[in-house]
């Protein structure tokens, strides 16, 4: 069920909720795509989420670039509401949850004790990322470099895969386009194919990439996005993708 | 009033004298007063407001250093063309007077010698006036400032441009407060609005003088052999009779309201131009090149006709243009005015236009413009005051020019007639907010920009913020535009290489955005065949193809002023004043009198049919597409509430189109849904919030505030970042502080923007007033005479009321559909 399908009745500003509609399979797991862009995976009643770059706004600050401060806090409470409507015993972070190492020292102290409340209340791996190749000791939770979940790996950076290997991966921040009506829509989404899968980004200060950029050259076959609409979820094949 | 010797002796030399507006002008100089000239073009308008400090510089014993005159125009080209036009009659009198040009093109050796020996008059455009002021040497260059002379005053005050030179004067006026300002100004409705602009807050308005009225314009409507089309803005049925005007005129300027009607005409006229007559383009999307080589050639008389959009409007005089033709209604009677003006330069003959109306709403629209010229009516345009955004990058600017006192800047900015009902809180907030970004969460204290010294005074952190300040000041925010590029193709190794050659000029990046490789379109001139996008722009080959594919008419950039607006419904109303429309136009309207109804002047007519399976309402504001897309917005909702399940909505200049499911006549017949209730002046309120917080206009709006008032900085020392490359993207900005911090002075300066321009609020506001117990409505079996245009832009422009969701499913589905046939 949705959680909310009016953006104002919370205070995070995108909408969540699991997608009724569509699965996503991978080495026969499957992956339920989540409005906020996270994945739940029932088997293992997993939460997956990617680049969520906490901080990322007082880190431009630093340059003397003031954007509103509370970046961290729309994450988090975004990340809140996707927990509490999915309600996993696993929580793995993708990487890239810091913006940078010196995070944490610059992470207001409420913020900080919500993520602690967080993590405290079930499994938590954080994978480390290119941007927090160290992520805080004390926030709780485990850290690793890639985590096993039955037959597919996650990981940050997806890798080139030998036959028979699946991974999940995060570090591109997907985004498509498509063409209706004449109009080009463009939104964060979902990549996949029979082999690995690409997560968006989860931070509310994060871009996004075209998945027709050189970034993805090679990374996947003949592939499909689930673009992420303000009330659904929508998949469309390559072919479609402008 | 008498002048010098030198300077009548200089007047009799030419067989002229001195004209009254003139020597009216020199007297308020003298008596060190502000004076405002209102003139027509060509009324030696120019002369009159450098008369003063001319006489002045020359009759000094020596100079006192500093510069004497500013003088400043909202053109770069202009400020170049008055230099050149001032430097004839100063060597011609042998005056001692120095002249300068500071623009953006002025190099850094040039701008550090003004530092160093300033010239007695500077000529600049109002961004250069502030970066003037941001250098702690200003006090140095203008502590002898006399006078400041300001033209084209009524097109700079309606714009953002007008509200940051506003302050920059005041802080002018801090330095140098033994200056007067000379206003410049055409013909304007409202004299009063900028007369007090002129002067101090608190002051008596700056005195009106007058210049003597030029000859009434001779202006004629094209009335074609051919039909008029219902609907659209192409004017293509024309084009065989301008190409005869121009064979017939020395030198025509075609004016067309967007870049791609633009080209649409310039191919057109090229593919009637049996006699190869030099027919020439020129819009703002064009290589700057090529149009100071079609500028340099009017100069020259080479040419017979150029096609151009506003980018020819002010100004400068190119050459003889004894026609100006106008394709599509000119939207505006000043607008009109302003571009008749571009033909004969001399005041005591007419000027001669020819409006060619693109579809037959624009016959009633050029038919009451025409009377509106002919009156010499103008539209109300008032100036633009107290902007936020604005202020912010003016305190930055104080900041850069060295420490002060918020007690000072705030009696030195409400000096500024623009802000005269300034705040307090409101400037305190703004400081804040350069300081720290202005947030209730105080995170950014040890980044503070601003730091408060022990004296009170506000001292710059980090001399970076200068440069950062300079490369990013200023009120225009373009569309972000993308270089096209001539690509040549090559097969190498069987694979298709695209590789990039000239520069063919700028397209916006939204239209590009729309393409797929292989799609054709029109740009410069030519059909060219979009071949993709490389790190520099777009690339493009020529193609053979006689009709581009994506017709990219964009709806027209002006709205129908309220002025216009309503002499066209006056004269809808009045049938005996259809006697000079053409016979097609006059038929159309007498049969809609016949199937439904002539609304009255103060009525507005809301008609209601069926047709196919779909319900249809139409009603006929008049008041401009961007209020009536707003109306269409707040009407669907409503409409959806009443259980009526609206379906899309389109908008043009003069009506509104809804259509839906459920039979809306019935419902107003059977008293369920009133259209009192339906139109009522409570939209403007939860309505109007709701929906535009969540709108894509509110974005780009905020976009533009967040710019100017630094928030996002588009070039950074070193490196220029285009606006995609922006560090964060501003709709999730927008997004996180709406729901963090609804009150946040950008936001409100974000609302106030687009209450204002992009959503024309306060028009629809008055519109809704206006039709209180006024509406009339009609219940019909079919469609409507006068309803026939704006169904047929149905499919044409785009439908507004449906969300990404649906569009994204609709996609979805097509697929579905096609997957289905294959089975």
């Amino acid at each position: 069920m949705p959680c909310s399908l009016k953006p104002r009745t919370i205070s995070s500003t995108r909408p969540c909720g699991l997608s009724r509609s569509h699965r996503i399979r991978l080495s026969g797991l499957d992956l339920i795509p989540d409005l906020s862009g996270a994945i739940y995976v029932p088997d293992f009643q997993a939460l997956l989420i990617a680049d969520m770059h906490l901080e990322k706004g007082s880190s431009l600050a630093r340059r003397g670039i003031h954007l509103p401060p509370y970046d961290t806090r729309e994450t988090l409470t975004q990340l809140s509401s996707v927990i509490a409507d999915v309600k996993p015993n696993r929580l793995i972070f993708l990487g890239d949850s810091f913006h940078d190492d010196a995070a944490r020292d610059r992470i207001d102290a409420a913020d900080l004790a919500a993520l602690r409340r967080i993590s405290a209340e079930r499994d938590t791996i954080w994978i480390t990322g290119n941007h927090d190749a160290s992520p805080p000791q004390d926030i709780g939770g485990q850290i690793a470099r890639e985590v096993a979940l039955g037959p597919v790996t996650l990981r940050h950076e997806p890798k080139s895969l030998p036959q028979g290997v699946f991974e999940i991966a995060g570090h591109l921040h997907p985004a498509a386009a498509v063409e209706s009506r004449g109009h080009r829509i463009r939104c964060r989404c979902f990549i996949a194919d029979d082999r690995r899968m690409v997560l968006p980004a989860f931070g509310s200060y994060t871009g996004a990439l075209s998945v027709r950029s050189d970034a993805f050259d090679g990374l996947f076959g003949d592939y499909h996005v689930w673009m992420i609409g303000s009330r659904a979820i929508h998949r469309f094949p390559a072919a479609k993708v402008r | 009033m008498s002048l010098p010797q030198r300077f009548s002796d200089w007047f009799a030399a030419r067989g002229w004298s001195p004209r009254a507006h003139q020597l009216a002008v020199l007297a308020h100089a003298e008596a060190r007063e502000s004076v405002l000239l209102i003139s027509p073009t060509g009324g030696g308008k120019t002369l009159a407001g450098f008369l003063p400090s001319l006489i002045e510089i020359s009759g000094q014993a020596e100079r006192t250093g500093g510069i004497h005159t500013l003088y400043i125009s909202p053109l770069k080209a202009l400020a170049v063309d008055i230099a050149r036009n001032l430097e004839a009659p100063v060597a011609e009198m042998a005056l001692p007077v120095a002249i300068e040009t500071r623009t953006g093109d002025t190099p850094h050796s040039k701008r550090q010698r003004q530092r160093q020996k300033p010239p007695d008059i500077l000529i600049t455009t109002p961004e250069q006036v502030s970066l003037l002021v941001s250098d702690p040497h200003a006090a140095f260059m203008l502590k002898n400032l006399r006078t400041v002379i300001l033209d084209e005053l009524h097109s700079i005050v309606t714009s953002k441009r007008g509200v940051l030179l506003s302050l920059a004067l005041a802080r002018v006026q801090a330095l140098a407060p033994q200056a007067i300002r000379i206003g410049l100004s055409a013909t304007v409705a409202d004299p009063d609005a900028l007369r007090a602009w002129l002067v101090p807050t608190g002051e008596t308005p700056a005195p009106l003088v007058l210049g003597q009225p030029g000859a009434r314009p001779n202006i004629r409507i094209l009335s074609s052999v051919e039909r008029v089309p219902w609907s659209g803005h192409s004017a293509m049925y024309a084009i065989p009779e301008i190409y005869g005007e121009i064979r017939k005129a020395k030198m025509t300027l075609v004016f067309v309201n967007t870049r791609s009607q633009a080209e649409m005409i310039f191919q057109a006229l090229w593919e009637a131009n049996d006699d190869n007559l030099p027919i020439a383009l020129h819009h703002g999307s064009l290589d700057v090149g090529q149009r100071r080589k079609v500028e340099a050639a009017m100069g020259e008389g080479k040419l017979r006709a150029v096609v151009c959009t506003s980018t020819l409007e002010l100004g400068i005089d190119w050459g003889d243009v004894d026609l100006v033709v106008h394709v599509g209604a000119p939207k505006g009677s000043s607008r009109l005015l302003q571009r008749i003006g571009r033909s004969n330069h001399k005041l005591d003959l007419p000027s001669e236009a020819l409006l060619v109306p693109s579809n037959r709403f624009e016959v009633l629209e050029c038919q009451a413009a025409l009377h509106a010229a002919q009156e010499n009516a103008q539209d109300t345009d008032y100036p633009m005051v107290l902007k936020l955004d604005v202020l912010a990058q003016h305190i930055m600017c104080r900041a850069c020019a060295g420490p002060f006192h918020p007690d000072d800047l705030y009696a030195e900015v409400t000096s500024a007639w623009t802000y005269r009902n300034l705040t307090r809180e409101d400037f305190d907030k703004c400081v804040d907010y350069v300081s720290t970004g202005g947030y209730a969460l105080r995170a950014y204290e040890r980044y503070a920009k601003l730091k408060q010294q022990a004296d009170g005074t506000l001292r710059l952190t980090h001399p970076r913020l200068i440069m950062t300040y300079k490369l990013n000041m200023g009120t225009i925010i373009e569309d972000e535009m993308l270089k096209v590029r001539l690509a040549s193709v090559r097969r190498r190794l069987g694979k298709r290489v695209v590789m990039g050659g000239r520069v063919l000029g700028e397209v916006e990046e939204w239209f590009l955005s729309q393409l797929s490789v292989g799609d054709t379109f029109l740009f410069s001139g030519e059909i060219l065949r979009f071949e993709g996008l490389d790190e520099f722009g777009a690339l493009a080959t020529r193609s053979k193809d006689r009709e581009p594919k994506i017709p990219s008419y964009q709806g027209g950039k002006f709205p129908l002023s309220t002025y216009l607006a309503k002499r066209v419904r006056e004269m809808l109303a009045d049938p005996a004043a259809w006697g000079g429309l053409p016979a097609q136009v006059k038929d159309w309207l007498s049969l809609q009198r016949f199937r439904s109804l002539v609304p009255k002047a103060s009525q507005m007519l809301v008609e209601t049919f069926p047709r196919a399976d779909k319900h249809y309402m139409v009603c006929y504001p008049f008041e401009g597409r961007l209020a009536h897309q707003t109306l269409g917005m707040l009407l669907t909702r409503r409409l959806e509430r009443a259980g009526l399940q609206p379906m899309g909505f389109v908008a043009s200049e003069y009506a509104l189109v809804i259509w839906m499911v459920r039979d809306i006549s019935l419902h107003i017949g059977t008293g369920r849904l009133s259209l009192g209730r339906l139109f009522d002046e409570d939209m403007m309120g939860d309505d109007l919030d709701a929906w535009l917080a969540e709108s894509a206009l509110m974005k780009r709006t905020f976009r533009n505030a967040a710019i100017i008032a630094g928030l996002i900085e588009r070039r950074q020392p070193g490196k220029e970042k285009t606006t995609r490359q922006m560090t964060v993207n501003t709709d999730l900005i927008y997004d996180v502080l709406r729901s963090h911090q609804p009150d946040h002075i950008l936001l409100r300066a974000a609302w106030d923007d687009a209450a204002e321009g992009l959503i024309d609020a306060h028009r629809l506001g008055a519109l809704l007033k206006r039709i209180h117990g006024q509406i009339v409505h009609v219940g019909l079996d079919t469609v409507s005479p006068l309803a026939v245009p704006v169904l047929l832009d149905i499919g044409r422009e785009s439908v507004y009321g449906e969300g990404r969701d649906a569009m994204l499913a609709e996609a979805a589905n097509d697929l579905i559909d096609e997957a289905m046939r294959l089975v």
